[in-house]
């Protein structure tokens, strides 16, 4: 398989919200390199026809009762946002205007 | 006589229960310890004080009014800092959740809570759970008390580094692919990975969702099992919380292994075992064997494929757990925010650290278009085959034998700059976590001071049995006995040097 290159690792960082500095970049494109060239070796194992496990304990869909519950107090997880305003969290501007 | 600090927590619970020592001595006496050690170890990232001791008044408070006491009534106990707390800042070792304070505990802790146990403290990971040494901390690194030059593993390296320190009797962790076992293995305790689905993960900070358990750390396995009866709970707030019955596994501990039959899969022998650690499972091997164990030979033929697979499913679940930490709803924001992306952008990268991008990285790679089939879809194919190994292995065996890793703890620093060797020193625990199932390490013997670790594995849902053979081996051994040779006042000696 080809190796990682470091536009593919940009456009990886990217789909990842992670703003990487051209040195970081440079040797993340390395690092990944080397451990994908470490787990070449599953491509090599021949899996035609294996089904695929998400989960080691087989469990279906889960149901409960549609009941209203108490949830947590909703000031409680405001105190915790970076920044507020009466019940809501601030972000930075998305939209010009 | 021995210090408070040295007793076992059924010990402690004995004490507190007949009135010969208060919880509030307990607690005092341990938080005293943590004062003198936790210096020169750095187990904990926060310790709690004024909680422990107000648990202990509490419980103290039952005693005196006659009340019946609950199983860890003044038993001190640390939990590892991805477990929430509630008003106890929950960091996960990492900058981008450094100041955050959790609005609820984690089922688990609020089991040992009604449980009576005392909350001491929150215990040093490696960031995110990510990491085979403690040392992908983004806050500190912690200390190997048997040799302070050494890691202590990881990713729970605080959690057992304060256990073996006796700061505490008992502490939690998290299992992802080793994070429990191979630090207990390096700091000379008992470290049991329940089966997934056995413990409740509810507020438990997620890395790799479908690999996480929480587990106990001890210094004897009568202690593990008895943390077990408490944690080991049917959760409604936990969907892959398995709803079946919990056994009571202290009357696991019979003390008798006749008949059981132990497999011995030679593939976890041939991935860089190093001749001391091979020699000390052997050793215990031939002493199961004249316990009355059938110890024979097996195979498990994919176990050198685990490694590679572990490493691209846990990466890509850690980089959609972890899409999240985008500084709008908790923790930290940069101040680079002109607009909304790039607040993204700028938050994540000075928020986390080096090992973590990189696991995003991996994971959103082998998750992205085109390479999705050939990465991430194939690691799900090879888990499936890593899982029929084990599958079939039980199909003969009760419990298979194995180390828990490759080497006894490495020196800080050592591995730090190169990933991959790192990853090797999970070799042996991480097919556990592929098939779901439960394993525990416990001391088996020395190397130049540094403990060695035995790992048995077991049938799902059957650490029962699991418990049962390691603490028949614990009976007829004292490796768990053995301290480190800590002193108080921030210093501590070196045992590691005298070879």
């Amino acid at each position: 398989m080809a190796r990682l290159t470091p536009e593919e690792v940009r456009h990886v960082a990217w789909l990842a919200r992670l703003r990487l500095s051209p040195d970081e970049e440079q040797r993340m494109t390395e690092e990944l390199n080397v451990m994908l060239d470490h787990f070449q070796k599953l491509q090599a194992l021949d899996t035609t026809g294996v089904a695929p496990t998400s989960h080691a304990v087989p469990m279906a869909n889960r149901f409960r009762e549609d009941e209203q519950r108490s949830s947590l107090a909703r000031d409680e997880f405001l105190d915790e946002a970076p920044e507020t305003v009466d019940a809501f969290f601030v972000v930075p501007r998305i939209v010009e205007g | 006589m021995a210090e408070l600090y040295e007793l076992s927590a059924r010990e402690l619970r004995t004490r507190i229960g007949r009135g010969e020592v208060s919880c509030r001595e307990v607690a005092e006496a341990h938080l005293r310890r943590c004062e003198a050690i936790d210096p020169a170890v750095r187990a904990f990232v926060t310790l709690t004080p004024e909680v422990a001791l107000a648990q202990a008044e509490r419980w103290d408070v039952a005693r005196a009014r006659g009340e019946p006491l609950p199983p860890l009534a003044g038993v001190p106990v640390a939990l590892k800092d991805n477990f929430c707390t509630r008003g106890i800042p929950t960091t996960c070792s990492s900058k981008i959740l450094a100041r955050w304070r959790p609005p609820y505990d984690a089922t688990v802790t609020t089991l040992i809570r009604e449980a009576g146990g005392l909350i001491l403290g929150k215990t040093n990971l490696d960031e995110f759970a990510m990491g085979s040494s403690t040392e992908n901390s983004g806050l500190f690194v912690t200390r190997n008390p048997w040799n302070l030059d050494c890691v202590p593993g990881g990713s729970s390296g605080g959690s057992a580094a304060a256990v073996a320190a006796r700061m505490v009797p008992l502490a939690c962790g998290s299992d992802t692919g080793g994070s429990i076992r191979q630090p207990a293995a390096l700091c000379g305790v008992v470290g049991l990975k329940p089966t997934y689905g056995r413990v409740s993960r509810y507020g438990l900070v997620a890395f790799a969702s479908s690999l996480d358990q929480i587990g106990p750390f001890a210094r004897d396995v009568a202690d593990a099992a008895l943390l077990m009866n408490v944690i080991a709970r049917h959760d409604p707030l936990d969907n892959t919380s398995v709803p079946v019955a919990t056994p009571d596994y202290l009357a696991a501990l019979t003390g008798n292994i006749g008949g059981v039959r132990i497999g011995v899969p030679r593939e976890y022998f041939a991935q860089g075992v190093a001749p001391e650690v091979e020699g000390a499972v052997r050793a215990a091997l031939d002493l199961l064997a004249r316990q009355g164990a059938i110890v024979e030979e097996t195979s498990t033929p994919h176990a050198e494929y685990a490694l590679p697979c572990y490493y691209i499913i846990a990466p890509a679940e850690a980089s959609s757990n972890l899409a999240r930490y985008d500084g709008v709803r908790y923790g930290f924001r940069s101040r680079h925010d002109h607009d909304v992306l790039s607040m993204f952008e700028t938050t994540r990268a000075e928020g986390f650290g080096a090992e973590v991008k990189r696991r995003i990285m991996l994971g959103t790679y082998a998750l992205s278009a085109g390479y999705y089939e050939a990465w991430y879809g194939k690691a799900l194919q090879v888990r499936t085959l890593v899982k029929r190994d084990l599958e079939k292995a039980f199909e003969r065996y009760d419990v298979l034998v194995t180390p828990t890793s490759p080497t006894v703890a490495f020196r800080i620093g050592e591995k730090a700059n190169d990933p991959l060797a790192m990853k090797l020193s999970d070799v042996c625990t991480i097919p556990v976590n592929m098939a779901g199932t439960c394993a525990i390490s416990i001391p088996c013997g020395f190397h130049q001071g540094l403990p060695i670790g035995l790992q048995i594995i077991g049938k799902p849902f059957d650490e029962a049995t699991v418990l049962r053979v390691a603490h028949t081996y614990e009976q007829a051994t004292d490796w768990h006995r053995q301290a480190p040779a800590l002193s108080g006042d921030g210093a501590a000696a070196t045992p590691g040097a005298q070879e």
